[in-house]
């Protein structure tokens, strides 16, 4: 593992979060949407039977949507690469493929913390308090989340050629994967076989951990798993994706 | 000693051989071309030697090196100049070769020294800070070239390097590899398609359809013509060529616009040329063996 590498991998790919203006205003805009206009829209049709509001139920789904997006999104940098050839300039340099999958791992990982953190900021209007210590733990679930899904979106871009496959990836990879989470509605509700679905999406374990975080004092519906299977089928997930990434990575034709 | 070893090279692609069954060595120090059409083979084999293809039979070798089982060894010794452009366009010009320092752990004064040098040798020094995306593509190819120099490496792979560069920043860029390898003895492997180009090799192979079909000193290879290349435009190529066959036993060869052939001493041959050909002659041009004629004589066809 080449540190050097893996550090300037990771500084390019924040160079070029911050300069895309249009990417961060996406960024800002698309759970604010969510949040205070499906959020609230639903809020006065839906009885959620409960002391709390329909907005403060999807604020952790929101949260978990904006890491999806964001991971899935910051690999797309390896199609875009690959589609302008700066991929080939990363191919032949003398790192190992390990080292180019952590660097895109740590950069995904590093950016979609920094955009659920922030997001968080805007828990006190939903009526939501967050103390220090859930901040912190959110700032742990957060990170593991992130890496998990930045590897999930490294191993599928490790093998897309064309920037159209992944626009199909995200119709019906990402998308499906959103509303299957338990970010919209409680999983319990779901017909059985959406129901299964939902058990394989590593989505569903990160935003059931942090409805445990954000959601249990509140006496609203919670979270409908015990933590350490979330925090467990999060962290297994991210560590095989990374390894299928690597080995992704590694194969040439 | 070789530097690179290539036998017996086969590359399929979904059914199309692009390479089949190539075999050459490159010494140490040596600058080697491979001369050819667009689509003869030569970045299939140039990929295959950087690692960056698998080759479907033979073997390859860099620096002693096997690209299928040594990858990371062969990787780590050679430098690659690309045929298209593989710069980050969101980046500037300095950060882009700061990025290539890092990748290949150079140290951080002697990349500032380098990166200073080769922007002046290449006339981007002050457009330094600028992006990428605003550069003319000639400006890019430069950065490109700088970019592939910068870690010195023992092996240069250059890809169609000067491809759209102007004369001046042509005869810049080789001056410039020509002084490394004068001080550090550079090998220098480059597929192009310019016959001008390729006569500043030692050695060049000229390949067509995946095999190399001549390989030699640009002299040899040239030497290999006896005679004068004759192109002639005329008012009826066929009946032309059917004239030259009959009365002077000559096999000239059809191009896209006229006909070409060779023959000793064409000064003398044309008057005789005027006189037994029917056909109206529209345009004549005599020239010395040069590698395109080597080419046409070959395989029949012009190069591009």
């Amino acid at each position: 593992m080449s540190w050097r590498a893996v550090y300037v991998i990771v500084l390019r790919e924040f160079k070029r979060f911050f300069r895309q203006r249009g990417r961060l205003l996406t960024t800002i805009a698309r759970p604010l949407l969510w949040l205070f206009i499906v959020g609230a829209g639903l809020t006065s049709i839906i009885d959620v039977n409960t002391h709390g509001s329909y907005m403060q139920f999807i604020l952790p789904g929101v949260v978990g949507m904006t890491i999806l997006f964001s991971s899935i999104f910051s690999t797309i940098s390896v199609v875009w690469d690959r589609e302008f050839g700066f991929l080939r300039e990363i191919l032949v340099a003398p790192v190992s493929r390990l080292t180019i999958v952590a660097g895109k791992l740590l950069s995904g990982t590093a950016l979609s913390l920094f955009q659920g953190m922030a997001l968080l900021l805007v828990a006190p209007l939903v009526g939501l308090e967050v103390g220090l210590w859930q901040m912190l733990s959110m700032a742990v679930l957060i990170t593991l989340l992130s890496f998990a899904l930045t590897s999930f979106g490294l191993f599928i871009a490790a093998r897309l050629t064309s920037l159209e496959g992944f626009n199909v990836i995200m119709n019906f990879i990402v998308l499906p994967m959103f509303f299957l989470s338990g970010a919209l509605y409680p999983v319990e509700k779901l017909p059985l076989v959406l129901k299964y679905l939902t058990f394989l999406n590593p989505l569903s374990y990160g935003v059931d951990s942090f409805k445990h975080v954000l959601l249990t004092n509140n006496g609203m519906l919670t979270a409908e798993l015990p933590m350490y299977v979330d925090v467990g089928f999060v962290v297994t997930f991210g560590v095989v994706m990374t390894l299928l990434s690597a080995w992704a990575f590694g194969r040439r034709e | 000693m070789a530097v690179i070893e290539v036998r017996e090279l086969v590359k399929n692609y979904n059914g199309v051989e692009a390479v089949r069954g190539v075999s050459f060595e490159v010494e140490e120090g040596e600058t080697f071309g491979f001369l050819g059409p667009n689509g003869a083979g030569k970045t299939t084999t140039i990929n295959i030697l950087c690692t960056l293809l698998v080759q479907t039979s033979g073997v390859a070798r860099v620096n002693g090196f096997d690209c299928l089982r040594e990858p990371a060894k062969v990787r780590s010794s050679i430098g690659l100049v690309f045929q298209e452009i593989t710069l980050d366009n969101e980046l500037t010009a300095l950060e882009n070769l700061k990025f290539h320092g890092y990748l290949y752990n150079m140290e951080k004064r002697l990349l500032e020294r380098r990166i200073e040098e080769i922007l002046h040798v290449v006339g981007l020094w002050e457009r330094r800070n600028d992006f990428v995306k605003s550069f003319s593509g000639g400006m890019k190819r430069r950065l490109e070239i700088a970019r592939g120099l910068l870690h010195r490496p023992k092996v240069l792979f250059l890809d169609e390097p000067t491809l759209g560069l102007d004369p001046q920043t042509r005869s810049n860029v080789w001056q410039f590899i020509e002084e490394l390898k004068g001080k550090e003895g550079n090998t220098v492997f480059m597929t192009t398609h310019y016959m001008d180009e390729a006569e500043v090799c030692d050695r060049i192979a000229i390949i067509d359809g995946g095999r190399i079909i001549a390989c030699g000193t640009p002299e040899e290879l040239k030497s290999s013509i006896k005679g004068d290349t004759v192109y002639l435009k005329t008012s009826d190529d066929e009946k032309t060529m059917e004239e030259l066959s009959r009365k002077f036993h000559i096999e000239a060869k059809r191009l896209k616009d006229g006909v070409a052939f060779i023959v000793d001493r064409a000064e003398s041959f044309i008057p005789k040329l005027f006189e037994a050909l029917s056909t109206e002659i529209q345009a004549v041009n005599i020239k010395r063996p040069s590698l395109d004629d080597v080419f046409l004589h070959l395989t029949g066809r012009e190069i591009r």
